[in-house]
């Protein structure tokens, strides 16, 4: 594909990208698969699907700790994988890559990790519209240690409150920050480098929920100057159960192991253990082998067609979305963030969004409906859940097109 | 539009507008279901004296389903004896949870006609707790009376 020549997909380029997914050429109750829910999770692409069936096929071993070939060849792949990532997010070092499950798992390392050397009087600040993952393990270590946990408000628009989110930070309590790139629910794309500045000076750590702004963006933590970074693999086109937290190679060095076992050690006696250097010391145990090395290939594939062609064609598709959605009479789309990623939520007047989703899933159509794992942003919202369409680089203008035709109807259906 | 058999007339119908929506005089007993998963929320009071259940209304918040599945059930049990509605909830609820599909359930001859219109949620199982929910209610209500 040249699509990076020209910055935008072609409907050649397109229909070329698309066939690269097998699953999009399935049918659901009959009718040609529409979906619109890759936010919740990305469609793998043939060269992923391929590359690790190919690897369990001719390249498998346990890692690290093999002395003979198939170990070694299956540690360089899963090694090369890391190094992907770091070039990916631009890290200084590929030492700074720790693979874990997903992006909860990696949420949660920092919290329990570099939460163990946060100390009571200190305070985690959080904000409105946060993931269920973002939240909980904040909680959990507030109930464990003692910190305070704060919540920077939003706009009734769907942006962060930047005057209270600098207000929170004012006495210079709070020890870390952790904040959404990009929300799940509303789309919304936060101004990363303000907020990361704005920590700085009140002299707090930053993290970064990249779960969805990986996947529509190029991202450098570099550029952006934050200290921890978490994506998941499976939203990135990628497979399931591999994650990544990428953290300042000083912040990891100090920060304890979040959990033991083997491979995270350098010595080990009953008295007591040496830990590993990093990023080893934060990989207990056989990791997930295959799916770092899918991940990797699923970057290659990113790449290969490049984000400011899938920037430029999600952005087109959201423009779409945003112009035929709100014509469905009783349609609303849930907030107006100044920058939205390719995400809308919306609902529908005298339908709720859970039959809303399953007449479009008899249409072949797939959305998420409920509260997305944001139960208190739809209380601010003051909703109780919204139907959300999410696009990916393989969407396409028609598929949304045919979604507000059939909600067009199911609005008729109801009313 | 495929419409689905699942979106009976009667279940839109009742959806959107229950008979049987509010609270009752002078209420016996309170209960309240949550399926946390959808937010989905039933409120029933229900007054029941002697001879059973005398009236029941419910303030629900929720999908087409739940909302339906709330009505029919105020409307069947009313006029039933506690031990008889909870029954009734059982079989219901069984009638959903069967392994068997939707045209081979066994057949239940005092099964009332408007509580069949769910039948279609056997295909749709992430649903089901749509129907059962106000079901679940209504057991706290009579066995906390």
């Amino acid at each position: 594909m040249s699509a990076s020549d020209t910055d935008v997909l072609s409907q050649a380029d397109l229909s070329h990208l698309r066939a690269q997914f097998p699953i999009l050429s399935q049918t659901v109750h009959g009718k040609p698969l529409v979906f619109l829910d890759s936010a919740a999770s990305a469609q793998k692409p043939d060269v992923v699907i391929d590359g690790m069936a190919e690897m369990m096929r001719t390249q498998y071993a346990n890692i690290h700790r093999g002395l003979h070939w198939m170990s070694e060849r299956s540690t360089e792949a899963y090694e090369a994988a890391r190094t992907r990532v770091a070039e990916f997010l631009g890290a200084a070092a590929r030492e700074e890559i720790v693979f874990t499950r997903n992006s909860t798992e990696a949420i949660n390392l920092v919290a329990y990790s570099y939460g163990s050397l946060l100390r009571p009087g200190q305070a985690v600040l959080i904000s409105e519209m946060e993931h269920h993952a973002n939240l909980v393990p904040w909680q959990m270590l507030r109930d464990r240690i003692g910190i305070e946990l704060r919540v920077a408000p939003i706009t009734d628009d769907g942006d962060l409150d930047l005057d209270a989110y600098g207000a929170l930070l004012a006495d210079g309590k709070v020890g870390l920050v952790a904040i959404t790139h990009m929300s799940n629910v509303l789309g919304t794309v936060t101004p990363a480098e303000r907020l990361v500045a704005m920590a700085h000076e009140a002299g707090a750590r930053i993290l970064l929920d990249g779960s969805q702004a990986v996947v529509h963006r190029r991202v450098n933590v570099q550029d952006l100057k934050a200290d921890f970074y978490t994506f998941t693999g499976h939203k990135l086109y990628g497979p399931t159960g591999i994650g990544v937290l990428w953290a300042r190679r000083e912040l990891l060095d100090a920060m304890p192991p979040f959990m033991g076992g083997g491979d995270m050690i350098s010595s080990v006696t009953f008295e007591k253990s040496v830990w590993a250097p990093v990023p080893a010391k934060f990989e207990a145990g056989t990791p997930a082998i295959v799916e770092a090395v899918g991940l990797g290939i699923a970057i290659d594939w990113v790449e290969s067609i490049g984000f400011d062609a899938i920037g430029a064609h999600e952005a087109a598709l959201t423009k779409h979305a945003l112009r035929v959605l709100p014509e469905v009479p009783g349609l609303s789309v849930v907030g107006k963030p100044r920058e939205r990623g390719g995400v809308v939520s919306f609902t529908m007047d005298d339908v709720h969004p859970h039959d809303i989703a399953t007449l479009l899933d008899r249409n072949g159509i797939a959305v998420r409906a409920g509260h997305h794992c944001a139960e208190p942003l739809m209380r601010r919202l003051g909703l109780t859940a919204t139907a959300r369409a999410s696009f990916a680089a393989y969407t396409t203008e028609h598929e949304i097109d045919v979604l507000a035709e059939t909600l067009r109807r199911i609005r008729q259906f109801f009313v | 539009m495929d419409e689905c058999s699942l979106y009976d007339t009667v279940i839109v119908t009742r959806s959107r507008s229950p008979h049987h929506a509010g609270v009752v005089n002078e209420p016996t007993s309170r209960a309240q279901g949550v399926n946390p998963l959808c937010g989905d929320r039933v409120r029933l009071s229900v007054r029941a004296g002697h001879d059973g259940i005398e009236d029941l209304r419910h303030e629900t918040r929720g999908c087409a389903i739940c909302i339906a599945a709330t009505d029919l059930m105020a409307e069947v049990v009313t006029g039933r004896t506690r031990t008889d509605a909870l029954e009734l909830g059982q079989r219901f609820t069984d009638m959903l949870e069967s392994q068997s599909p939707p045209g081979e359930v066994a057949d239940d001859a005092d099964m009332p006609e408007v509580l069949r219109a769910f039948l279609p949620l056997k295909t749709h199982r992430s649903r089901l707790r749509c129907a059962t929910l106000p079901w679940t209610a209504l057991g706290e209500a009579l066995n906390h009376d």
